[in-house]
C-alpha cells in the first residue's frame, strides 16, 4: 500500500456528544485502494469515525480531510465530497416510496444531472454486479433484507463514488443473508475499491482486509496488518476483544 | 372484543324512548309554534325553470352550494400550498424561521376563527384586492364578450372579489392546521432516510423534495382529508364577510320567505351530503391504499 495517496486523513481528530468525549485523539490515514475494517466494543466510536468521513457527523477539533476536501460544518464543498464517498447503512435507508431502479437512480439524475437514460443504464449494469437484475422494478419492501442492502450497495455504486463506507453493513440481516451481501463486498474489494468497513466478521476482514483497525471508549488502541493482528494482537484490550467475538 | 352486529330488545327499547322524546318535542313546537310549512316551495329555490328563458337556471340555494364548493376547492389548494411551507418552516433549521412559523401558528389557533376573519377581511384581503386592482380586473372581464370559461371556474365575475377574499381568508385560517399535520408527517420520516439522502449528496431541498416530503405527505393522507371536510363546514363563517356561498344565500332566502326551518334543514342537509360523502369516500381510498 506504500506509495499510493492518502485519500482519507484524520489528524488529531476529537468529537464530542455533549460531555461524551466520543472520538478521542484520533490520527488515521487510509490510502487509496485500502480496504481497512475497523472493529471494536459497541460504544467505541466506530461508527461515529466514519459518519465523519462523509459528513453525517462533523468533529469538534482536529482536520479531517477526504479526496482534498477539509471536511467540517460549513464546507460549501459538502455535497460534492458526499458524491465521491459512498455508505451503506445497518438500517438500508433505502427511500421506500420508489423502485429499486429509482432508488439506484434518483442521485445521478437529480445530484449528478446525468439524463435518465444513462442512469437507467448504469443501474442495471450495478444491480448485475450485485446479483439482483430481477428486482429493478419492485419496491423495496418487497425484498427480503440481504437483497435490500445488496440494493443500497448498488445505490452507492451508482455514484461512480471513490470511497465506499460500510457502517456494520450485515449486523441487522439474518444469518442466512449474511453471506449474499459479505460476497459482493469481497467482489467489490476486487475492483480496486477504497474501502473503510465497521464490521464484526472477522472471516471477511481476513480476506479483504489491507488494515485493521481497533478502537476502544473513542480511541485507536491498534493499527495493524491482518496478519499480525489476529495472531500477535499487542494490547490486552484488543486480545480479549478478539477472544470473544473468535469464541463463536 | 366482538362487535355486536344484532340489536337486543334493550336496544329497541333505548330507540323506543328516544323515538317519543323526539315526536314529544316535534308535537310540542307543531302545536304552540304554529308553523307553516312550505316544503313544496324548496325545489324552486333550487332549481328553477325560468318560462320566459325556457331554461333551468340555479337559484338561490344552489348558487350558494356552488360557490360553496368552488371556495373549498380553491381554498384547500391554497392552504395545502401554505401549510407545506409552513410545516417545513416549522422544522427549519434556522431559528428565525422556525419562530415565524410558530408565532403564525400560535396566534391562529389562539383567537376565534371569527375574529380572525374580520381581522383578515379588514386588514389583508381588502387592501390587497384594491392594491393588485383586481375588482376593475374583474369588471373589464364580466362586461367582455366571452366570459364563459372565467365563469366556469369563478362564478358571476362582478363577485370575483369577495370570492378571491373569501379563499385567501380561509386558506390562511386552515393552513396553521394544514402546517401542523404537514409537521407531524415530515418529522414522523426516520432519520436514516435523510441520512441515506444526504449520503448520495443530495441538498437540502433535495432531500426534503424527493425523499421526506413524498413520504410524509402520503403518511398524512387520512388527516388532510379529514381537515379538508373541516375546511368545508368552516367556510360557512365567511358568509359574514358577504362571500355569496350556501350559509350567506340561505340566510337572504329566509329573510325574503320566512321559510326558517324548511331553508336551514336543506342547507344542513346539503353541507350534510357533502361532508358526509367525502368522508366516505376517502375512507375507501384510503382502504384501498392499504391493502
Amino acid at each position: 500500500m506504500t506509495g499510493k495517496l492518502p485519500i482519507i486523513s484524520f489528524d488529531h481528530v476529537d468529537k464530542f456528544y455533549g460531555d461524551f468525549h466520543a472520538l478521542k485523539d484520533i490520527t488515521l490515514t487510509v490510502r487509496e485502494g485500502e480496504r481497512m475494517v475497523v472493529c471494536g466494543p459497541s460504544g467505541s466510536g466506530k461508527s461515529t469515525l466514519i459518519r465523519c468521513i462523509n459528513g453525517l457527523e462533523f468533529h469538534d477539533s482536529g482536520v479531517l480531510t477526504v479526496d482534498g476536501i477539509e471536511v467540517h460544518e460549513n464546507s460549501r464543498q459538502i455535497s460534492r465530497l458526499r458524491q465521491e464517498v459512498g455508505m451503506v447503512f445497518q438500517q438500508f435507508n433505502l427511500f421506500p416510496h420508489l423502485t429499486v431502479l429509482e432508488n439506484l437512480t434518483i442521485g445521478p439524475i437529480k445530484v449528478r444531472g446525468v439524463p435518465r437514460a444513462e442512469a437507467e443504464a448504469t443501474a442495471r449494469k450495478y444491480l448485475e454486479r450485485v446479483h439482483i437484475p430481477e428486482q429493478a422494478d419492485k419496491y423495496p419492501r418487497a425484498l427480503s433484507g440481504g437483497q435490500q442492502q445488496r440494493v443500497a450497495i448498488a445505490r452507492s455504486l451508482c455514484m461512480e463514488s471513490r470511497i465506499m463506507l460500510f457502517d456494520e453493513p450485515t449486523s441487522a440481516l439474518d444469518p442466512e443473508m449474511i453471506g449474499e451481501v459479505l460476497d459482493v463486498m469481497v467482489e467489490l474489494a476486487g475492483t480496486g475499491m477504497t474501502m473503510v468497513v465497521v464490521t464484526h466478521e472477522m472471516g471477511f476482514a481476513r480476506k479483504v482486509a489491507d488494515t485493521m483497525v481497533f478502537m476502544d471508549a473513542g480511541e485507536i488502541v491498534e493499527t495493524a496488518p491482518p496478519e499480525t493482528f489476529f495472531t500477535a494482537p499487542k494490547s490486552k484490550r484488543c486480545r480479549a476483544f478478539l477472544d470473544q467475538i473468535l469464541e463463536h | 372484543m366482538k362487535t355486536i352486529r344484532k340489536l337486543h330488545w334493550l336496544d329497541w327499547l333505548v330507540l323506543a324512548l328516544l323515538a317519543g322524546f323526539f315526536g314529544y318535542i316535534w308535537w310540542k313546537i307543531d302545536g304552540s309554534l304554529n308553523y307553516n310549512w312550505r316544503w313544496h316551495l324548496i325545489p324552486d329555490f333550487i332549481l328553477r325553470y325560468h318560462t320566459g328563458r325556457e331554461e333551468w337556471f340555479a337559484n338561490l340555494l344552489l348558487q350558494g352550494l356552488i360557490t360553496t364548493i368552488r371556495i373549498s376547492i380553491y381554498a384547500s389548494i391554497l392552504a395545502l400550498v401554505l401549510g407545506t411551507v409552513l410545516g417545513i418552516a416549522r422544522c427549519s433549521a434556522n431559528l428565525t424561521v422556525r419562530m415565524l412559523a410558530r408565532t403564525y401558528l400560535e396566534v391562529l389557533r389562539n383567537i376565534p376563527p371569527v375574529v380572525v376573519i374580520f381581522i383578515f377581511f379588514f386588514f389583508l384581503s381588502q387592501q390587497l384586492i384594491e392594491a393588485l386592482n383586481i375588482e376593475s380586473w374583474a369588471r373589464g372581464i364580466a362586461r367582455s364578450d366571452n366570459p364563459g370559461i372565467w365563469e366556469f371556474f369563478f362564478g358571476d365575475m362582478r363577485r370575483f372579489p369577495s370570492l378571491v377574499s373569501g379563499v385567501i381568508v380561509l386558506a390562511l385560517f386552515e393552513s396553521a392546521f394544514v402546517g401542523e399535520i404537514i409537521r407531524a408527517g415530515i418529522q414522523s420520516i426516520e432519520k436514516g432516510q435523510r441520512e441515506g439522502a444526504r449520503s448520495i449528496g443530495m441538498s437540502r431541498y433535495q432531500e426534503m423534495r424527493y425523499i421526506v416530503l413524498p413520504q410524509a405527505l402520503t403518511r398524512v393522507l387520512p388527516p388532510l382529508a379529514n381537515q379538508f371536510i373541516t375546511l368545508i363546514k368552516d367556510s360557512a363563517i365567511i358568509s359574514l364577510i358577504s362571500v355569496q356561498e350556501l350559509t350567506f344565500k340561505t340566510v337572504e332566502l329566509v329573510a325574503s320567505t320566512r321559510m326558517i326551518f324548511e331553508a336551514w334543514i336543506t342547507t344542513a342537509a346539503f353541507y350534510f351530503v357533502i361532508c358526509f360523502g367525502l368522508s366516505m369516500l376517502f375512507r375507501r381510498l384510503e382502504r384501498r391504499r392499504r391493502t
